[in-house]
């Protein structure tokens, strides 16, 4: 009995300084994450009751129906078409961003001048305001006066009515997509291109590889984490891509570029259905969550082995 | 001998590469080059394109064959947009809500970083992976349900509508914790032998230090509240609420088509502060843009 002495007792002042430590801790960070409990955490709760029931958001009271809004999308023949949507215009916009951003900054690292000016002018477009951008590309889509009708001119090609035509929607959001996005991809592999140790180049040329030989064994394999993470990122924005379609076609025409966010977009306030929305909600929720832990796991074994 | 033929045999492939080298070289570079300005061309011939239409006179716009340079260049797109909508008070709104913004985010993650780098507390991991979680979670998923709540708060269409639900910071705060996590020892440890309290450290020792880091992440969140556009679009139902970006587009619905000149003049009235705004500090927001890519 004798021999045990509360801590508090032999050191009050160094309890009484955690616990001022621990109490400034929860006020400095207390506003952050109250925020995020109210605005993040709380929504994605409430999507998942929203989710299973039926509501108007103008009645008092909402009709649960436990897993019906479920059953009703995944019966629907125009959601699966929204989600063969999203997923055309991601694979699209993502492997012609990895792509072009690949040769783009295989380009910008060589030594040549105005390379600095080349760069930002590639990467400007990604600091501008989407919707902005879409405003511009839909005066540039114009099949009369429009630039794009003005450039296929001069190879004797008619435009198509871009965002009219159900068919060449999508490809115009694509573009649209890319051509703001294109200049984070060239940031990101020329900065992967600049960890590649100079010696496993100078290695590969004392082994009498050629430039493309080195490409193919040094650069590319060097670049592949990199690949990696812009590929997760890239498709995690794509998901997130609302501004371009709201702005350049509306989801349209006739349905051609809706996509899982615009779809929920469209059900949460043009045809108020919350139920609805919220099953659209969780769904990205889900596959974004998959994405990002994947993510997370491969940047974990990079660290730790890599 | 044998020496002499080494040497040859090493000298040889260089001389013949010499001879190669310039004419392959110039081939490459002029190749290199075009390809260059094939590119900068299609990335900037569309900001080319608005600038010049928004300094065309209408009957310019809508004639054939198109125009590569106004030929007389006219600012009267530039007053007619300012009248087609009200743009001063989308000005004084986007300036708002960026300040407001941005600010409220750079002082949460300047206290919630100090705190998870320097604060003791009894389950920090546990709070820390509540902020990692929160950056699973894309705001868009959450539209509906913080519409529900900031309309039971009576704040639809009011500047705390548009600026609070969006104001928790975690990438922010990481970026700021790794900057703060760099700071010596010593020169924490000298600070409090001084007696100066956390507030005074934080603000007087620390974000000096980390000066930079903190600007970067100042500026990612300026640029991104600017062009916020889901958001905004949602919360404001009147034109006098609007920030710029919505603005723009409700300009487009009016007055596109038939007068592209105006649309484009505003849509300048947006990207030009963005624009100059990234070419004095380019390198903070590439570097604050790619910071999570290449350390992982």
């Amino acid at each position: 009995m004798a021999t045990y002495t509360p801590r508090q007792e032999r050191h009050p002042n160094t309890l009484r300084r955690e616990h001022r430590e621990s109490l400034l801790f929860a006020l400095f960070i207390g506003p952050n994450l109250l925020l995020f409990a109210v605005f993040t955490y709380w929504p994605l709760l409430y999507n998942i009751y929203l989710s299973m029931v039926r509501w108007d958001f103008l009645r008092p009271t909402m009709t649960f129906v436990g897993l019906q809004n479920y059953i009703d999308a995944f019966s629907d023949r125009r959601f699966w078409n929204i989600i063969w949507q999203t997923a055309t215009f991601t694979i699209c916009s993502v492997g012609l961003t990895l792509i072009l951003g690949l040769l783009l900054a295989l380009l910008l690292n060589q030594p040549l001048r105005y390379r600095n000016t080349a760069r930002a002018i590639v990467f400007s477009p990604v600091v501008m305001s989407g919707a902005v951008i879409a405003v511009v590309w839909s005066y540039i889509f114009d099949p009369r006066y429009g630039l794009i009708d003005q450039l296929l001119g001069f190879i004797g090609l008619d435009s198509p009515n871009w965002l009219a035509d159900p068919f060449w929607a999508m490809p115009a959001v694509i573009i649209v997509y890319v051509w703001k996005n294109l200049g984070y991809a060239v940031v990101i592999y020329l900065a992967g291109l600049q960890n590649i140790p100079r010696e496993l180049y100078d290695a590969a040329r004392v082994d009498g590889a050629g430039t493309w030989e080195r490409f193919w064994n040094v650069t590319l394999p060097g670049l592949s984490p990199v690949a990696f993470f812009l590929s997760v990122t890239s498709v995690l924005t794509c998901f997130q891509a609302f501004d371009i379609i709201r702005v350049l076609t509306n989801g349209g025409p006739a349905d051609a570029t809706t996509t899982l966010i615009f779809h929920l977009y469209e059900l949460g306030f043009v045809s108020y259905d919350a139920g609805k929305a919220g099953v659209v909600a969780i769904v990205l929720f889900l596959i974004m969550l998959f994405l990002t832990i994947v993510q997370i796991r491969y940047i974990e074994r990079q660290v730790t082995y890599g | 001998m044998a020496t002499i033929n080494e040497l040859e045999q090493a000298i040889k492939p260089v001389v013949v590469r010499r001879r190669h080298i310039p004419l392959s070289l110039l081939g490459w570079r002029i190749a290199g080059y075009l390809t260059l300005i094939v590119a900068v061309l299609i990335i900037g011939l569309p900001v080319y394109w608005t600038v010049m239409a928004s300094f065309k006179e209408t009957r310019e716009i809508y004639s054939l064959p198109v125009t590569w340079w106004p030929a007389k260049p006219t600012f009267n797109n530039f007053s007619a947009a300012w009248e087609a909508a009200p743009f001063g008070r989308y000005y004084l709104n986007s300036f708002i809500t960026t300040f407001f913004g941005a600010g409220i985010e750079v002082i949460l993650a300047l206290f919630s970083a100090y705190a998870l780098a320097y604060l003791r507390f009894p389950r920090k991991d546990l709070v820390f992976l509540l902020l990692l979680a929160a950056l699973m979670v894309p705001t868009e998923i959450t539209i509906v349900p913080n519409y529900l709540t900031v309309a039971r708060l009576g704040w639809i269409n009011t500047y705390q509508g548009i600026i609070i639900p969006g104001a928790a910071i975690a990438y922010g705060t990481f970026l700021l914790r790794q900057a703060f996590m760099a700071v010596p020892h010593e020169i924490l440890e000298a600070a409090h032998v001084d007696g100066a309290g956390h507030l005074r450290i934080l603000f007087s020792v620390v974000a000096p230090i980390t000066q930079p880091a903190i600007v970067t992440m100042a500026l990612l969140s300026i640029v991104s509240k600017w062009n916020e556009f889901l958001w905004p679009l949602i919360v404001t139902n009147t034109t006098d609420m609007r920030t710029l970006p919505i603005g723009v587009f409700w300009l487009r619905n009016s007055e596109g088509l038939t007068n592209w000149g105006v649309v484009m003049a505003g849509s300048l009235f947006l990207i030009i502060p963005v624009l100059i705004t990234f070419l004095f500090a380019q390198r903070a927001i590439v570097e604050g843009m790619t910071a999570g890519a290449v350390k992982g």
